[in-house]
């Protein structure tokens, strides 16, 4: 497509998700500022929080597969290409970073740890 | 146009003139304002105009064009004729037929999505009569335009093939997924039970232009697919009919479901267009260059000529003379989409007479094209905008992968996303965009804001 617009995406995604898209948008901006206010108060990574975020992570990043494979009637075994597998690594980078993330901050400010 | 209506023209165009820088502005901020909803959009950077706009036929092309004009025009009155209340998504019907989506998939309303401030008269054209610049509906209601616009698609013409019966479509073996939502997943049961059993399986496309000219490769591929995961290829023949010296009509495409093809066993004939059908014997005869060509089957995906609706065939729009003036094609210049002899006519769609485009994804950029032409003459202006022909089909070679296959009208290869998604390589992520952003993307379209 000629002149594409990166703002399409957006229009699309819209149409797509409807009312989730405003919701996984809140989710994400939500659990970045919660992460990132966590940071600050805790000054620092706890170590042994995050890795148990991570863990969650992996399965949060399995669990964004198996959704794009069901809504889109396939599944990543049908990766013919790069570009197959780039989309792969992101769905799934995506699913990991997201719900670690979410998870940390869930984490941090249920059972704050004292110093 | 008569002299009187010359002079309220005239009158228009004044009257529009304060809206001419900003019109000049709307190109640019076009895309900008994607985001804002229509009624968002500055009454100051509207056009003013009273101008009558007809846009006979709301489908893809005609409510895109509505909504496109809506947002642009203030105060001219836009008016929609179409008697169809439902709006069929028709790229779905190829996963419906493959058993994918329900029918319902690709189910909605007209009324959803025509704009405010547009009329829609439900009703069809009866007759176009460019000379006294009006459209008479089937009621006799005559409806004068200043400028009109044609969308009415194309007419899918089952009665040129005798034999056929539309009602038969999923019975002994028939199937033709074109015809309707119902008929497509009418055509999955059929096809299904033949990918259980085996046997011959027939495809074609007609002898004529047609609306998405990858979807009858599509579904041979699809059935191909079906019959391997279900362990039976082996006892199936498959065999494509083309209706010319070539399975596609960018040859560098054809040269690639050729080796596709080759490589998947499905045997090809070519010159062979469907000529007549005995649904209770199963047999399909064939055109060919020795002669009527008879071929038995087991199961068969029947997709029929197409032509200009009648209407439009019987009226003084289509092509005088060549090849598109037997099928009614609308006689348009191939990068404005304006009439070539009626300059306040332009056709939009699969009706136009323009050596590409008849999908969906043509009618995303002819609509901006043929508005901005139509708009920049009531501002007094030449539009330079001019459309190159850009088609598209996410071309299914299997079930879970497509190619990308979008081309211009000098078969050049146009890729969408150049280093990513390679044009010709059978990707997942093809099938991806294919089932999950073409639908979204289409209504978008529609809503005037992709
Ligand atoms: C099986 C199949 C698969 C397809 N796959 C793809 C794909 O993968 N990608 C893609 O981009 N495109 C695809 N298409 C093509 C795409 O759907 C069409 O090109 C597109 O819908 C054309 O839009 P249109 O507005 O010209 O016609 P339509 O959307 O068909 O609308 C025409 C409208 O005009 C109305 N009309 C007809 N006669 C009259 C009259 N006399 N008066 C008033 N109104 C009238 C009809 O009621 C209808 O509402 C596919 C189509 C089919 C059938």
């Amino acid at each position: 497509m000629k002149e594409f617009d990166p703002l399409i995406f957006l229009v699309v995604f819209q149409e797509m998700l409807g009312p989730l898209l405003w919701l996984l948008i809140l989710l994400a901006v939500g659990g970045t500022l919660a992460f990132l206010r966590l940071l600050i108060k805790e000054k620092g990574i706890v170590a042994r929080r995050l890795v148990r975020a991570e863990l969650a992570g992996l399965g949060g990043g399995v669990l964004a597969l198996i959704l794009m494979a069901k809504v889109s009637s396939s599944g990543f075994t049908d990766a013919g290409g790069p570009a197959d597998w780039f989309l792969i690594a992101l769905v799934f980078g995506m699913g990991l970073i997201g719900s670690a993330i979410v998870v940390y901050s869930f984490l941090g400010w249920r059972t704050p740890v004292k110093r | 146009m008569t002299e009187q209506r010359e002079r309220e023209f005239a009158a228009i165009l004044k009257s529009a003139s304060a809206g001419r820088r900003n019109f000049l502005r709307l190109g640019a901020a076009g895309t900008g304002a994607l985001l804002l909803p229509a009624t968002a959009a500055r009454a100051a950077d509207k056009l003013v105009s009273k101008a009558r706009i007809v846009i006979a036929g709301a489908g893809a092309a005609g409510l895109a064009a509505a909504s496109r004009l809506a947002e642009q025009l203030d105060g001219a009155s836009i008016t929609l004729v179409d008697g169809r209340k439902e709006h069929f998504y028709q790229p779905g019907y190829t996963l419906i037929g493959a058993g994918l989506k329900p029918a319902s998939y690709v189910v909605s309303t007209t009324a959803e999505y025509v704009p405010k401030g547009v009329d829609w008269i439900e009703e069809r054209v009866a007759e176009f009569d460019p000379e006294g610049n009006k459209v008479v509906t089937e009621s006799g209601k005559a409806i004068p335009y200043d400028f009109l616009l044609v969308a009415t698609g194309l007419k899918l013409d089952y009665a040129a093939i005798p034999g056929m019966e539309v009602g038969e479509i999923g019975k002994n073996g028939l199937g033709s997924v074109y015809h309707s939502a119902a008929a497509a997943e009418a055509t999955w049961r059929s096809m299904s039970d033949f990918a259980d059993k085996g046997g011959i399986g027939l495809f074609l496309r007609p002898g004529t232009e047609m609306k998405c000219a990858g979807a009858p490769l599509k579904y041979t591929f699809i059935t191909d697919d079906y019959l391997r995961r279900r362990g039976n290829r082996g006892k199936a023949e498959l065999v494509y009919n083309a209706n010319n010296k070539v399975l596609f009509s960018v040859p560098i495409v054809s040269e690639k479901v050729r080796m596709l093809f080759d490589d998947r066993k499905v045997k090809v004939n070519y010159e062979r267009i469907l000529e007549s059908i005995d649904l209770g014997k199963r047999i399909a005869v064939f055109k060919s260059p020795i002669g009527p060509v008879e071929h038995p089957y087991d199961f068969i995906n029947v997709i029929p000529p197409m032509r200009a609706p009648d209407a439009v065939r019987n009226s003084p729009l289509p092509w005088q003379e060549g090849g598109w003036a037997k099928d009614g094609w609308i006689e348009v210049d191939k990068h404005s989409l304006r009439h070539k002899r009626f300059d306040n006519v332009f056709a939009v769609g699969d009706v136009a007479g323009v050596p590409k485009g008849k999908t969906a994804a043509s009618v995303k950029w002819q609509v901006p094209v043929a508005v901005d032409h139509l708009l920049a003459r009531i501002a007094g202006k030449e539009s330079t905008s001019a459309y190159n022909g850009y088609t598209s089909c996410p071309l299914i070679t299997r079930l879970g992968q497509a190619m990308l296959v979008e081309f211009d009208y000098k078969d050049n290869l146009v890729p969408s996303f150049p280093g990513i998604i390679a044009p010709l390589e059978e990707l997942w992520i093809t099938w991806v965009m294919k089932t999950m952003a073409l639908k979204p993307t289409y209504l978008s379209m529609l809503r005037g804001r992709a």
